[in-house]
């Protein structure tokens, strides 16, 4: 964690000599934590000194960065347990694991499936990060031509499942050139997998049971000089991976260097536990990497859509810009309806009228980001804002028709509507974007 | 390396909240459900204890709904056009209690009456033995109208009655207390106003072992971080002794993920959604997941296969092995 003003004042040489530019040591100190000077600027500072600032300068969790010619995935950097204390920052990577014992023809049909997966998230595109390629075969020639039927397939990054370490070095020719996550060492391969990750310049992942052995190791490995490490404390299902993770990273947030890196989690193959569920439990609760035992486009969008939601800045709801939106190429007696600017909302309706193949006009009131309900229970979508935005935005001269189309859920806004909007008649639509092209159908006579 | 497990010290609780009653508590239950009690947060167990599951209720409507997805329908089958025959459908396939949802109109398109609701009451209490819960239309002279008779209908059961919002909830609470029941407090994704509608339940002079919370459910996709995040900090001004965030917090996966366009239409949608089905399930069960770890307490579903999945999670949550 960072360092106080004063506890950085109590390491500089407090000698007010001004060479830094500012008036006393403790004013340098002051900016030092605020982030706004830099402590190369005191040339007086001592080695010790500076060594400690240095390391207390250091995220708490260290980023390490997976990367191939078609992306990259990076994780760790987290600042909090929680995301409503301030957000979290590097959504988890979701791999699809693949067996080398599998022919090479299956692997590349399956992989050229997932690798071509992608998905419309409220105009965000949502795609798988990489591959995990396990030696199940336990022969670094077969690992080697697996590893490049992947590559051959997928440009995305790579976690390579090989804990020997003639296998893992085998896999690791065949990905020259990108930066995949090397897994894993254990208490017993740790030294010569230190030696093959640190040769190939990759990260490494540790792996072991409990806290304590997993903190001996990560300073094992960083005696050898390995930095970029990946935890996996190996859990059994649910619970466990829960309390590790959680303890983890509480530990890490605390300023526990030991166990100050990303965490990585197997969600499949566990017995008598949803691969799913846990995936989801490792999107909510600490996962830096989380790899899927199988290419499922149903499971794989519903998580994908759980990590954009839990990743989200809480104190930033993802809005859209309030104005008139042109769907279908609307003309003057085409349906006119109005929404708040929250993007879920917005695209909920905006896809259905799209969908719908109706021409309409979306007016998208300025309601501060909010949803329908919620922005009408604060205030922010009246009768008011919405006859205040018919006029900002020119509406009466976009259509012919005076008929607006209200969310069925704010149908009590109807009748100040139609007194804030004279010569208006106000429709009440229906309560789900879903159900907006059968409410058209059935109640919309061309403006008439 | 001996590395020590940072432990939270939470100076309050969660009250605990019974559901239904038996015979010897003035009921006809078989079975009660009590809910709450935890001194940490979810699941945390080597810091403190979490003394009761969560619990899962099946929603189950008093005549067959028009607008529930075709996969609800293929499931429950015909148990639908009779409440008394869904609520066993729905005890069997493992709910620890029926949620009751009450309509505007009747099979036959007539205004619901309170007669009805008593007699739709009546036939599911006849028909299982599980603690109950009744929700209203969500009109407020209906709801006031059909809640009073069903609270009467069900007097001394410990029924679940609801829904409080803060702009009625004086005669539901009224006839909760008249008849030794419960309410649902609901407010909209909002610590304060979550509050603050317990404060006015519990100024009419309902005891907080009676209140239910519900911070309302977004669904996955649709406003879920919302819900998470207020559950979360609910959660943890309760933990940390403020007394009216102590209520034990009821979700609504069932009915919010059942009405999204991912559960409720299986055609003309992007390919990369993949089976309907399972993406249906996933939505509901992975909501009520991630909500169970932001601390959710009862969980109303609507899929059988939910509360499989959804239970195998809980039970190895409550598992006492720890990783400490």
């Amino acid at each position: 964690m960072a360092l106080s003003g004063l506890e950085i004042y109590k390491l500089l040489p407090q000698t007010n000599c001004k060479d830094c530019g500012y008036p006393t040591c403790l004013a340098f100190a002051m900016k030092l934590a605020a982030k706004q000077a830099e402590l190369k600027d005191c040339p007086h500072v001592s080695e010790e000194a500076s060594a400690k600032l240095e390391a207390a300068s250091a995220p708490p969790i260290r980023l390490v960065t997976l990367e191939a010619e078609g992306g990259k995935v990076e994780a760790g950097n987290e600042t909090v347990l929680f995301r409503h204390e301030k957000k979290f920052f590097h959504k988890p990577g979701l791999f699809v694991r693949v067996r080398d014992s599998e022919p090479a023809d299956a692997i590349q049909e399956m992989v050229a499936a997932a690798d071509a997966y992608h998905t419309d998230y409220v105009g965000i595109s949502l795609v798988l990060d990489g591959f995990a390629i396990e030696a199940a075969s336990g022969n670094p020639a077969t690992f080697k031509q697996a590893v490049a039927a992947v590559r051959a397939a997928s440009k995305k990054p790579l976690i390579l499942l090989a804990s020997d370490p003639e296998t893992a070095k085998a896999g690791l020719e065949a990905a020259e050139g990108t930066r995949p996550l090397l897994y894993a060492a254990d208490g017993e391969n740790w030294e010569a997998m230190a030696d093959v990750a640190k040769g190939a310049g990759v990260p490494l992942a540790v792996r072991a049971p409990d806290l304590d052995s997993l903190a001996d190791l990560t300073e094992k490995l960083k005696e050898k000089g390995l930095e970029d490490l990946v935890l996996d404390p190996e859990p059994k299902g649910y619970l466990d991976s829960l309390q590790s993770f959680t303890l983890i990273r509480r530990l890490a947030l605390k300023n526990f260097r030991p166990l100050g890196y990303p965490l990585i989690g197997f969600a499949g193959g566990k017995e008598g536990v949803d691969e799913t569920l846990l995936a989801g439990q490792y999107i909510a609760k600490y996962a830096g990497f989380i790899v899927l035992d199988s290419f499922e486009p149903a499971n794989l969008y519903a998580l994908l859509v759980l990590r954009e939601n839990i990743y989200t800045d809480p104190q930033k709801p993802i809005q859209v810009q309030p104005g008139i939106y042109e769907i279908n190429q609307p003309d003057g007696d085409a349906p006119l309806m109005v929404t708040t600017n929250f993007s879920i909302t917005y695209f909920s309706v905006a896809n259905e009228v799209e969908g719908s193949g109706w021409p309409g006009w979306l007016l998208v009131a300025d309601a501060e980001g909010m949803s329908v309900l919620t922005a009408w229970a604060a205030g922010k979508f009246d009768a008011e804002r919405i006859a205040k935005d018919v006029k900002a935005f020119n509406v009466e001269e976009k259509v012919k028709h005076r008929k607006l189309i209200i969310p069925g859920h704010v149908s009590v806004l109807s009748g100040e509507l139609e007194e804030e909007l004279p010569g208006w008649e106000i429709m009440v639509g229906p309560r789900e974007a879903v159900d907006i092209s059968p409410f058209l159908k059935a109640m919309w006579t061309n403006g008439k | 390396m001996s590395v020590e497990i940072p432990k939270e010290s939470w100076t309050g609780s969660v009250r605990e909240v019974t559901l239904g009653a038996t015979a010897e508590e003035g009921g006809t239950r078989t079975r009660t459900v009590t809910i709450g009690g935890e001194t940490t947060l979810p699941y945390l167990h080597f810091e403190g204890s979490i003394p009761h599951p969560p619990a899962l209720a099946i929603e189950i409507v008093d005549r067959k709904p028009d607008d529930w997805s075709p996969l609800l329908e293929k499931v429950w089958g015909e148990a639908m056009n009779d409440p008394a025959a869904w609520a066993k459908a729905a005890e069997q396939a493992g709910a620890d209690m029926i949620y009751l949802q009450l309509s505007l109109t009747t099979a036959d398109g007539q205004p619901n009456t309170p007669e009805n609701a008593r007699a739709v009451v009546r036939k599911v209490l006849d028909a299982t033995g599980l603690p109950l819960g009744v929700a209203g239309p969500g009109q407020a002279d209906v709801d006031n109208e059909l809640l009073v008779a069903v609270a009467e209908e069900a007097k001394g059961e410990r029924i679940l009655l609801g829904i409080c919002e803060e702009a009625n909830y004086r005669t539901i609470v009224a006839t909760a207390m008249a008849n030794d029941h419960l309410v649902q407090s609901k407010t909209p994704m909002d610590v304060n106003l979550s509050k603050q509608l317990v404060i006015l339940i519990s100024d009419m002079g309902m005891p907080l072992e009676r209140i239910v919370m519900d911070p309302t459910t977004g669904a996955l996709g649709y406003g879920i971080e919302y819900g998470y995040s207020v559950m979360e900090r609910l959660r943890m001004a309760a933990l940390q002794g403020d007394k009216m965030t102590q209520q034990p917090m009821l979700v609504d996966p069932g009915a919010e993920t059942w009405k999204v366009k991912e559960s409720k239409v299986g055609e003309g949608v992007p390919e990369s959604w993949g089976d309907w089905e399972r993406r249906a399930l996933d939505w509901e069960a992975l909501t009520s997941a991630a909500l169970i770890h932001s601390g959710a307490d009862l969980l109303v579903l609507r899929h059988p296969e939910t509360i499989r999945r959804v239970r195998g999670l809980i039970k190895a949550l409550m598992s006492l092995e720890t990783a400490a």
